[in-house]
């Protein structure tokens, strides 16, 4: 592990002005990965982790406002830096990976032009060298007869080809960091294995961070090692991958985790969550997860837990599960 | 494809919807000077469907289950083989006799923030039913919507509020709901749970087991997820190119897959307990083109254990340790 953090996140928020006001999506997250390590991240709709990725990549709309005391790459601080700065790191040495691989490819140019597009701007290679390295990255990502494909428009492969597209792109210029937003969630489940097994693979030989962004409870599992639960803009509860699935802390977790029917096996009815992550005007007062928790107590409705430390992590709770609490959560 | 019924799974209790050999091809044009080709979206697939039970239907995109849903709740006619409600078949009725017929099979689809219409209340989304099958006056429909609120677990003072004021378990629950209106025996449920959250989505499990233990629902659950699929459903049928592979009842074919495909997708299923992971088969391959589907089994292509009698003979779906597989070498598959 290095001393340093690639990618250091110190009390990010994101704000969104809306007609109907200002809407905090992030709320004072801390996130840090290692040179190499495999993080995901895992939250609901509405969690905030998709905003937290585009914030990190510098790719918020006009309306989003990032805040952070601190937020470094490399030893480099992105807040710092000018727009132009700011893109030749995105996209080269940050990277990513998004969910709907038909819509984030453009339909009107060859999968080859959008490959070698990324390969010009950063790498300034052009003519025979390009055209070399576009098929060979189309070769590491697993697709067949890559030659020939380079002339292809994305809507002449299927998702899972389009995907490993994708992939192809945001690796071109040997990035530090990967950050893959949902890569599998419009897969199916052959083919998601398939891209995941290509992910973690070029991770490893390239020695690549990858911040892995879903809400598939097995992916992560299988995929990270170290995993942040995020909640209502939150980090919930952030530890080793296997220390987390073996004995969730945060009742959130813990209900997310009995809520899966892997989990249930044998048990007609799935224990649920009530209600629903709040939106915009209805944040609770005290702990967000309050009003949904099964351990709440009046503590936890007036005051907001901090992030405190626990086995191998942290977690935001006052009163942390103690060991072995899954599957004994009673159906409610 | 031999026209003797050995490849039914035989049901256990009353059988309300039962489809023989049912058949869909659709014919594509493939531009001017080329003979038009045909899918076989459906290519012969048989099953029997009790009363408050469900059939969970499994594959991946293109294997023929949404044609199914479709076939089954009689928006497209089949292209050949039977479909009985009741042993009454359905081919040959009357308009008249279809109307009521479709009354009894209703659907529930994947996506609530598309099924409902954005421009109703909850109250007329939840009465149009009645509105078209029953003479029922204004009063009456909307004291049956109420009900049917309270039932599905939505507030019935929300019975004026439209569609975005809900949240997608909510929305669904709507969607359930309106599919239940007229009592139907049979729900095809396409996917319906996929598009939600995972606390919503067990929320919305445990709803859809609670109305078929009080109304005695019979259930065809489409979905592509077999943990999901592993809590609900009494019966397997898993899909491939539009043709049932493996099928038979739920304990059956999870503990002893004996299709290759089937093993596949448990195997590639993700798994948040370690101990559940099956051996790291990544699969090779993605589905065939439908137009141009290969000889032989349909799956040897992408198969781990395909030999030359697989490339050359179509397995047919047969007996075997209490389910009903098609492939060469499923006694082998332990």
């Amino acid at each position: 592990m290095a001393a340093m953090p690639l990618l250091d996140i110190k009390n990010l928020s994101v704000e969104f002005t809306t007609r109907a006001g200002t809407f905090r999506a992030v709320d004072g997250i801390d996130l840090t990965v290692d040179e190499g390590e495999v993080v995901g991240i895992v939250g609901e709709s509405g969690s905030g982790k998709s905003v937290t990725s585009l914030a990190v990549m510098g790719l918020l709309g006009s309306n989003g406002t990032v805040v952070a005391d601190r937020m470094q790459f490399g030893g480099k601080d992105l807040l710092a830096m000018s727009p132009s700065q700011r893109r030749k790191i995105t996209g080269k040495d940050v990277a990513m990976v998004f969910q709907e691989p038909m819509t984030s490819l453009n339909p009107c140019f060859t999968v080859g032009f959008q490959i070698m597009e990324t390969l010009k701007v950063h790498e300034g290679l052009s003519g025979k060298a390009l055209r070399n390295r576009a098929i060979e990255l189309l070769e590491q990502v697993g697709i067949p007869a890559p030659e020939s494909r380079l002339s292809a428009f994305p809507h002449q492969l299927s998702g899972g080809m389009n995907q490993r597209v994708m992939i192809a792109i945001a690796i071109a210029c040997n990035p530090r960091l990967l950050v893959a937003d949902e890569p599998t969630t419009a897969l199916d489940v052959t083919i998601q294995k398939q891209i995941l097994d290509l992910l973690v693979r070029l991770q490893k030989e390239r020695g690549m961070a990858l911040i892995l962004i879903t809400h598939d409870m097995g992916v992560v599992a299988e995929t990270a090692q170290r995993v942040v639960v995020m909640y209502a803009g939150q980090v919930a509860e952030t530890r080793p991958v296997d220390a987390l699935f073996k004995a969730p802390r945060h009742p959130y977790t813990g209900a997310l985790l009995d809520a899966l029917p892997e989990r249930a096996l044998g048990k007609r009815r799935l224990p649920t969550i009530p209600g629903v992550v709040p939106g915009i005007g209805d944040r609770p007062q005290g702990c967000l997860f309050n009003p949904r928790c099964r351990f709440a107590t009046d503590r936890c409705r007036i005051e907001r837990p901090a992030l405190f430390d626990v086995d191998a992590g942290k977690a935001r709770c006052f009163y942390p599960l103690a060991d072995a609490p899954v599957g004994a959560g009673e159906v409610l | 494809m031999t026209d003797i019924l050995t490849d039914v799974m035989p049901a256990t209790g009353p059988v309300v919807l039962e489809a023989i050999h049912l058949r869909k091809h659709y014919a594509v044009k493939r531009g001017a000077f080329k003979p038009a080709a045909t899918v076989k979206a459906l290519d012969g697939v048989s099953f029997q469907l009790e009363a408050g039970k469900t059939l969970a239907v499994v594959g991946e995109s293109g294997c023929g289950k949404s044609t199914l849903a479709r076939s089954v709740t009689m928006i497209e006619p089949p292209s050949s083989g039977q479909l009985l409600y009741d042993g009454r078949d359905v081919v040959g009725r009357t308009a008249s006799e279809m109307k009521e017929l479709r009354r009894t099979v209703q659907m529930v689809f994947q996506n609530p923030y598309g099924s409902l219409n954005p421009r109703k209340t909850v109250g007329s989304i939840l009465s149009e039913p009645l509105v078209i099958n029953t003479p029922m006056g204004k009063q009456e429909r909307r004291e049956r919507a109420v009900a049917m609120m309270a039932k599905v677990g939505l507030r019935p003072d929300q019975v004026d509020r439209y569609p975005h004021m809900f949240s997608g378990g909510q929305r669904q629950r709507i969607a359930i709901a309106r599919a239940l209106m007229l009592n139907p025996r049979v729900v095809v449920a396409d996917e319906p749970v996929s598009a939600l959250d995972v606390s919503i989505q067990a929320q919305v499990l445990n709803l859809m087991m609670d109305l078929q233990e009080e109304l005695n629902l019979a259930y065809l659950f489409i979905s592509h997820d077999l943990s999901v699929v592993r809590h609900i459903a009494d019966a397997v049928m898993v899909m491939y190119l539009g043709r049932p592979v493996e099928h038979g009842p739920k304990d059956v074919v999870y503990s002893r897959p004996r299709h290759p495909y089937t093993r596949i997708l448990m195997a590639a299923t993700p798994r948040v307990n370690p101990a559940l992971r099956a051996e790291r088969v990544i699969p090779k391959g993605e589905l065939p083109s439908p137009l141009n589907p290969p000889p032989g089994c349909p799956f040897h292509k992408r198969c781990p254990h395909a030999t030359e009698r697989c490339a050359a003979e179509v397995p047919a779906l047969r007996p075997v340790d209490e389910r009903l597989v098609a492939c060469h070498f499923a006694e082998e598959m332990a």
